[in-house]
């Protein structure tokens, strides 16, 4: 039997060589986003393959999550100041955490495995080596324009899945469970705070990046054929959800933290 | 150093892991000449090729393209190099997100910064040239046969007409007849552009025909590098077992004993 502690050693030198390799091609990546040419047309194709293509799958998941938690809000024991805590809670809920982190995970999982896929295959059929001898930057070709697009297009897409998940809740809230339609908007607006907003957009701004980061890192280093990028695409999604998550709790710590007491 | 060597390789390694794969590799391309290296599959042709591009770093030994050591390039220089170069991909490497037309002036667009109609007059040349109409310019890459594909890679690398071009298996896939076509466009292209050519292949008949020198890599290392007339005069086992493709001899005793 091989010593558990050698396993254990090889493992965390396997995980930092990973996070070093996974850090120096972000570095690349940034430092090519800010050195010109910046290919626009590719930025703007990005933003629609990840933009509009997961309005359907964000916006449903936003819309089934704001209605799901307004009825648990309910019978979770506030059913007496059910109109003041659903809609308070709902909102916070939906914008704080829930509006830009499924809205990432589910973006994730489409957009971080799409490009895994797209640059793994351009990589295993040679095309990125094609890129170089024809005097073009794979980086500022592929990658750049595909995390400059990410950043930009999460905030819009966690704007409207949090105005879907508030809809959610007030579809729930005022058809099922008898609340009043224009006190639970005016609750809402009240219970809303700007650094609730601002951390909501900064948060999906984050995801954007991971999302677009773990899609090219995983494809862009894949090798072996159609299976390493099946592993790719693979570990471009699981990568991407733990960065999200991890960086929620960051982010959420940093901004609220400090208020307990 | 004579300055009439477009490249030189010193004793270059290249190896994956514990996989040796280039294990001291010299060899000379004088400017304007042609050279095909021949050797078996696996041997690291196309590892070759890529050290020389800085597609892949080299473990040890040095390059020389112009009289400069490319593999000591910062990442500026390297790119200002890359643009002396055209390469034909063995798989083709076609970009299959753009059409064929585009595929073809990509270096002329990206690289050299040429307004998209200019480019796309000389792309259409270009495919007329490896006898490819101008229709099949707005096709996908993903629509066209594997040997129209390869002639759509063998156009996209002489588009920009590069110093030196690098040919991996330029003839493989392709019917006898296109094969001689892509042979003679190899040929006029070193001396119309007075280009360098470096290629490899496994087709004999090619490598006599575009050949001015042929070199063969064997287990790492250029076994033998001789003028194409001397070839068939080398007196090494392993070229003549090579050159009339015998399955009986040196080569097969080596492939045994792994
Ligand atoms: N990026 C890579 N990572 C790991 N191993 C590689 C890589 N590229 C090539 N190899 C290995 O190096 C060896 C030589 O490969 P190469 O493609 O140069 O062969 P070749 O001589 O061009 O063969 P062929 O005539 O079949 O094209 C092979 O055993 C291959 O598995
Ligand atoms: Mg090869």
């Amino acid at each position: 039997m091989r010593n558990p502690l050698a396993i254990i050693g090889q493992v965390v030198l396997a995980s930092l060589a990973e996070i070093g390799r996974l850090s120096k091609f972000s570095a690349t990546a940034i430092s090519s986003i800010f050195m010109p040419p910046v290919y626009w047309r590719h930025v703007l194709k990005q933003m629609w393959l990840i933009g509009y293509n997961s309005l359907p799958v964000v916006g449903l998941t936003a819309l089934f999550t704001g209605a799901a938690l307004a009825q648990q809000i309910y019978v979770g024991g506030s059913r007496f100041n059910a109109a003041s805590v659903v809609p308070g809670v709902v909102v916070i809920a939906i914008v704080r955490e829930l509006g830009p982190v499924l809205g990432g995970l589910m973006v994730a999982g489409r957009v971080s495995s799409a490009m895994a896929a797209e640059l793994g295959t351009m990589r295993v059929t040679e095309q990125i080596d094609a890129l170089v001898t024809l005097s073009t930057d794979p980086f500022k070709y592929l990658v750049a324009p595909r995390l400059i697009a990410a950043v930009i297009t999460l905030p819009l897409l966690v704007i409207i899945a949090n105005i879907i998940g508030v809809l959610g809740g007030y579809l729930i809230g005022t058809g099922r469970l008898g609340l009043n339609e224009g006190t639970y908007l005016q609750v809402t607006v009240d219970f809303l705070e700007r650094a609730d907003v601002i951390s909501s957009l900064v948060k999906a701004s984050v995801f954007g990046f991971f999302i677009a980061l773990m899609g090219s890192y995983h494809g862009y280093n894949s090798r072996g054929g159609a299976q390493g990028v099946g592993k790719a695409t693979t570990n471009a999604v699981v990568s991407a959800f733990i960065a999200i998550l991890l960086a929620n709790l960051i982010i959420t710590v940093i901004v609220f933290g400090g208020r307990g007491a | 150093m004579s300055t009439d060597l477009k490249i030189q390789l010193k004793d270059v390694h290249k190896g994956f892991g514990p996989k040796k794969v280039l294990q001291g590799i010299d060899l000379e391309v004088p400017k304007g000449q042609s050279v095909v290296i021949i050797g078996g599959s696996g041997t690291g042709k196309s590892v070759m090729l890529k050290c020389i591009l800085g597609i892949l770093n080299p473990d040890q030994g040095e390059i020389f393209v112009d009289g400069e050591d490319v593999t000591k390039f910062s990442s500026r220089a390297r790119k200002k190099t890359l643009a002396k170069f055209g390469m034909l991909f063995q798989g083709a490497a076609l970009f299959d997100s753009l059409p064929v037309w585009e595929n073809v002036a990509f270096g002329l667009i990206q690289g050299k910064g040429m307004n998209r109609k200019d480019a796309q007059e000389i792309a259409i040349e270009k495919l007329r040239r490896v006898g490819l109409g101008a229709d099949v310019g707005n096709l996908s890459p993903a629509e066209l046969s594997g040997g129209m594909q390869k002639r759509v890679g063998l156009a996209r690398a002489i588009a920009t007409e590069p110093e030196i071009i690098f040919f991996d298996e330029p003839t493989t896939g392709l019917d006898p007849i296109m094969a001689d076509v892509i042979n003679d466009l190899i040929v006029e292209c070193v001396k119309d552009l007075g280009a360098t050519t470096l290629s490899i292949t496994h087709d004999m008949a090619s490598a006599r025909k575009i050949a001015d020198r042929i070199a063969m890599l064997y287990h790492g290392k250029i076994i033998w590098d001789g003028a194409k007339d001397e070839i068939d005069s080398s007196g090494n086992d392993h070229v003549d077992q090579f050159i009339h493709g015998r399955a009986q001899g040196p080569i097969e005793m080596e492939l045994l004993k792994l």
